[in-house]
């Protein structure tokens, strides 16, 4: 959660925001901001990151990484907008947008990539849990 | 026939032939024939055809200059001051005209004769330029006087081995009659000598068992035998020796000297595993050496000073037209042929002077150079550079001291004998020991007559104690050893004493009945194995040849003759010495010594020798065993003896039209000394009595008659000891037994120089060890400890400090190593939580250390 708070309140002080009044005094009141998205994708993030580390699955552990991807998507797509980021703001234009589509490839791919080294240990060693993946130790 | 060309040729041919004998043993020797019995073949035949080349030398010699009496007229002028003969052949050294047919001596007389030659010696143009100016005249035949001429000689170079500055080193030849004599004595006792080794040496084809050699062991030492080495060596003693004869110049002499010291000690120590053979030759060699050093002075002073060593003059290759040699300028025919100071010696002793000269004339060096040379004349009576001449003559001497075994360096040829008999022979009569007497004869113009005292001196002194030793030793060798010696004293005091050709001669007839009298006591010794004349007696019947040969060459070595009628040729060559030294005795009366040691040294000699022949010979056999065993040599040994006996006989004898060793001798007397020269030097003063005049009859008579006498005596005396026995021996001895044992001991002379020279020496070597052992050694030692314990403490720094800091990186790394290993676990999910973690302790971090930072 550090993580999530300090990014907002920088990126909200830089955009002359009050960010701590914001979340705690008027949720629903406000009009959607920057900040909403970070939290969503600050959720997404952290739910991904306890799903790695706790599955023992290999197939949860790549579940919890398109988590932590695309939580990183929403991130780039929430600065990316003019829209959310309101009026005065400096335009960023589409490199948001574009990073996360690149992303999302390159998601694609390790996911296939992934997949194809969970297939071949399943066939070796009949199961996909990780921790009996231990091969590579020193 | 033209002698300018051909005699170089002959006799070099002669000389070098054994070399190539020397050459072909070195290298072939073993391979010829069972043992190397050829080798003596190939040596012999070597130095026959040296004989054959020499005898035709000899043979163009007296066919180009008629050997003749001499005429003796009016001797003090003739050719003196007559310049312009010498200048004329000096001038024109391009002169064609043969000068020297007797014919070209008529009117003109002195018609220089100086033969341009024309390429014969390899490109050389001047070499060979014969015997420039003074070469032509003094022929007997044509009725000259020779007082006034230099002798007929022919001079040149075939190889310069070195060029620089004022030194030229070259090989060359200077050939006058004394030359051919030279080659043709050498090369027959050679040739004798050689073929009587082959059969003497015979023991040398076979394994041989040295019964004088005891091994640590008990036993005799067996060893192989050595005929080629012994021929080999022979055959570089005879080209050395006639090296010496032909040389042109003092450098080269030098060369071939050394080389003779070296063949002698390779000789002398032929039987190298005994002791006392190869403490002889080192003797031998060392003793040469202490006079060798005195010549290389006397070579420095000439060189030094003149700038030559050539005899001749000679035309260099580098310079234009001829240069003068030495005799030229210690006598030049400017002055006559009067010994003269050269400029150069006169100059170098007046050094201070021409500085003074040179610091006044500094601006004008030309000036300063004539001044010096219109001042040589004064300085040069003055006295400037007569002690130069001296050191340089006395120099010279001190090399032939050294070589003919003068006093006090003759304690090296009685030791001498060591060697096989045959080289004892050699030795003694045509080499090593004549090349001393022959170098003086050589040298002769450029003596002083106070250089001469000091040789007639010294040859005197050498005389009497050569010859007292000799009456009382027993080994036959020993007695001959000391003879040779004594009669190398006569030579040098006939040298001494102005006797220049009575000197020579009787180098000449000495060298045939010495050889003669070595060959017959090897033959004896062969016979009776032993050198000990105490166990002899009696061989005449035994060895009839040998006893009769050595016969002839006692009474040809005491001079023996009818007096004024004929005698053998020891009869002449004496003669001419007493009347020589008597002649000079009436000169000077301070050193009628000089007379007196001649006379009595010619008792002593024939004492000596007849006490050797009734002991060997005559008589009764003392000891049957070796009588009963005793045999005549074989023909190869007999057959020389006869050879060397006849030579013995005839070699002073003069044909009726006067040709004879004495007169062909005339023909190479060095220009002017056949006058009577009178003088003040450095001794005093002294006159050199003219050779001639020892043949009037007031002189000759006497010394003729004192000859005889004396050694009729010495004769009666030997034969009252030892053949009738009506003294006796042992009585004398007892009666005279301190002066018996001072003899008997060679009057200590070795235990003397031992004393002297040894044991200092010893004592000075230990000396010098003991530094070496006690200061010098722990010296080293201590550095080489220091620098020990110094690597010490570097390798320990090394091992534990630098080691130790690598290892213990390489310790270090390795451990952290082993501890980063147990992080990989190889657990997935841990990983998750280290990125997590480190991510989430990387923002705290951050946030943290760069709040300040942020808050802005």
């Amino acid at each position: 959660m550090m993580f999530c708070s300090a990014a907002p309140c920088a990126v909200a002080l830089a955009a002359g925001f009050p960010a701590l009044p914001l979340l705690a005094a008027a949720p629903f009141t406000t009009p959607v901001g920057v900040a909403h998205y970070l939290v969503v994708g600050a959720i997404l993030f952290t739910t991904g990151v306890v799903c790695m580390a706790l599955k023992r699955n290999a197939l949860g552990v790549l579940m919890g990484i398109e988590l932590v991807l695309n939580g990183a998507n929403v991130n780039f797509v929430a600065f990316s907008s003019s829209y959310l980021r309101g009026e005065g703001a400096a335009s960023l234009g589409l490199d948001g947008q574009a990073i996360a589509l690149f992303v999302i490839l390159l998601a694609a791919a390790e996911a296939a990539v992934a997949l194809a080294i969970t297939l071949n240990f399943y066939n070796n060693h009949a199961t996909v849990d990780v921790d009996q993946a231990d091969d590579l130790k020193g | 026939m033209d002698p300018v060309t051909q005699l170089p040729m002959l006799l070099g041919l002669a000389w070098l032939a054994p070399l190539v004998s020397f050459v072909a043993i070195l290298f072939f020797g073993p391979r010829m024939g069972p043992h190397g019995r050829n080798a003596a073949w190939v040596a012999t035949a070597a130095i026959a055809t040296s004989l054959v080349l020499s005898l035709t030398a000899f043979g163009v010699w007296v066919g180009n200059h008629p050997v003749s009496a001499p005429v003796h007229g009016n001797h003090a002028d003739a050719g003196h001051g007559d310049a312009a003969h010498g200048d004329a052949g000096h001038g024109s050294p391009a002169h064609g005209g043969d000068a020297h047919g007797p014919d070209a001596h008529g009117a003109a007389g002195h018609a220089g004769g100086a033969h341009a030659d024309d390429g014969h010696a390899a490109g050389h143009a001047a070499a060979g330029h014969a015997a420039a100016g003074h070469a032509a005249a003094g022929h007997a035949a044509a009725g000259h006087a020779a007082a006034g001429h230099g002798p007929i000689a022919y001079s040149g170079d075939w190889y310069t081995l070195y060029h620089g500055g004022s030194l030229t080193l070259s090989i060359g030849w200077y050939i006058d009659a004394l030359t051919v004599l030279m080659f043709v004595v050498v090369t027959l006792i050679a040739t004798c000598i050689h073929v009587y080794a082959s059969g003497y040496m015979h023991d040398e084809l076979h394994d041989v068992t040295d019964h004088e050699v005891h091994l640590s062991g008990g036993g005799h030492l067996h060893r192989p035998g050595r005929f080629p080495r012994f021929f080999q060596a022979l055959s570089l003693f005879c080209f050395s020796m006639l090296g010496i004869v032909i040389a042109g110049n003092l450098a080269m002499i030098f060369i071939f000297w050394e080389l003779v010291g070296i063949c002698s000690w390779f000789l002398i120590g032929f039987y190298y595993e005994r002791k006392s053979a190869s403490t002889a030759a080192n003797k031998a060699f060392i003793v040469n050496r202490v006079g060798d050093f005195g010549m290389l002075i006397g070579l420095m002073a000439l060189w030094g000073a003149l700038g030559t060593l050539h005899f001749a003059d000679s035309a260099l290759p580098m310079a234009g037209g001829s240069r003068p040699g030495l005799f030229s300028l210690v006598r030049p025919a400017s002055a006559g042929h009067a010994l003269t100071v050269p400029d150069g010696m006169v100059k170098f002793a007046a050094a201070d002077e021409v500085a003074t000269i040179a610091r006044q004339y500094a601006d004008h060096p030309a000036d300063a150079a004539q001044e010096v040379d219109a001042k040589v004349e004064g300085w040069r009576n003055r006295g400037f550079g007569r002690w130069l001449l001296f050191v340089a003559g006395v120099g010279i001497f001190c090399g032939c001291v050294g070589k003919s075994a003068q006093f006090p360096l003759f304690v090296w040829l009685p030791d001498a004998m060591e060697g096989p008999t045959p080289v004892s022979a050699l030795v003694h009569s045509a080499t090593m020991v004549a090349a001393g007497v022959y170098l003086v004869g050589r040298f002769y113009p450029v003596l002083t007559p106070d250089v001469l005292l000091v040789i007639a001196v010294v040859g005197a002194i050498t005389l009497f104690i050569a010859a007292t030793i000799a009456l009382v030793a027993n080994d036959i060798k020993r007695v001959l050893a000391y003879s040779t010696v004594s009669q190398l004293g006569y030579m040098m005091l006939a040298l001494g004493v102005g006797g220049w050709s009575a000197g020579l001669f009787h180098l000449v007839t000495h060298a045939f009945f010495k050889s003669l009298l070595f060959l017959c006591s090897g033959s004896v010794i062969h016979a009776c194995h032993t050198n000990d004349m105490r166990k002899m007696g009696g061989l005449a019947r035994v060895m009839p040849w040998t006893a009769g040969t050595m016969l002839v060459g006692c009474l040809a070595i005491i001079g023996a003759g009818v007096p004024f009628v004929i005698g053998l040729s020891g009869y002449y060559s004496k003669d001419a010495i007493l009347a020589q030294a008597l002649s000079y005795s009436r000169a000077n009366p301070a050193w009628s010594i000089l007379f007196f040691a001649v006379a009595g040294g010619a008792f002593l000699t024939a004492f000596y020798m007849f006490r050797l022949w009734f002991m060997t010979f005559a008589g009764e056999p003392r000891d049957h065993h070796i009588a009963d065993h005793a045999h005549e040599s074989p023909d190869v040994m007999v057959r020389p003896l006869i050879v060397l006996a006849v030579f013995a006989v005839v070699a002073g004898w003069t044909l009726p039209g006067g040709f004879g060793l004495a007169n062909l001798l005339e023909q190479a007397r060095p220009a002017g000394t056949a006058v009577t020269s009178t003088g003040d030097y450095l001794f005093g003063p002294l006159t050199l009595p003219a050779e001639h005049e020892s043949h009037e009859g007031s002189v000759h008579v006497i010394a003729t008659l004192t000859a005889f006498v004396t050694a009729l005596a010495g004769v009666l005396l030997a034969a009252a000891m030892y053949l009738w026995k009506t003294i006796s021996p042992a009585a004398v001895a007892t009666m005279f037994r301190p002066a018996y044992t001072f003899l008997a001991n060679r009057w200590y002379f070795d235990e003397l120089y031992n004393a002297i020279f040894v044991v200092p020496a010893h004592g000075l070597a230990a000396v010098a060890s003991g530094i070496d052992r006690e200061l010098i050694d722990p010296f080293i030692h201590g550095l080489a400890g220091l620098a020990k314990g110094i690597a010490g403490v570097d390798a320990w720094i090394d091992k534990y400090v630098v080691d130790g800091i690598v290892n213990a990186t390489a310790e270090a790394t390795w451990n952290a190593g082993l501890e980063l290993k147990k992080l990989q676990t190889g657990r997935l999910r841990q990983y998750v939580m280290f990125i997590v973690v480190g991510t989430v302790a990387i923002f705290v971090l951050a946030s943290m250390l760069f709040r300040a930072a942020l808050a802005g």
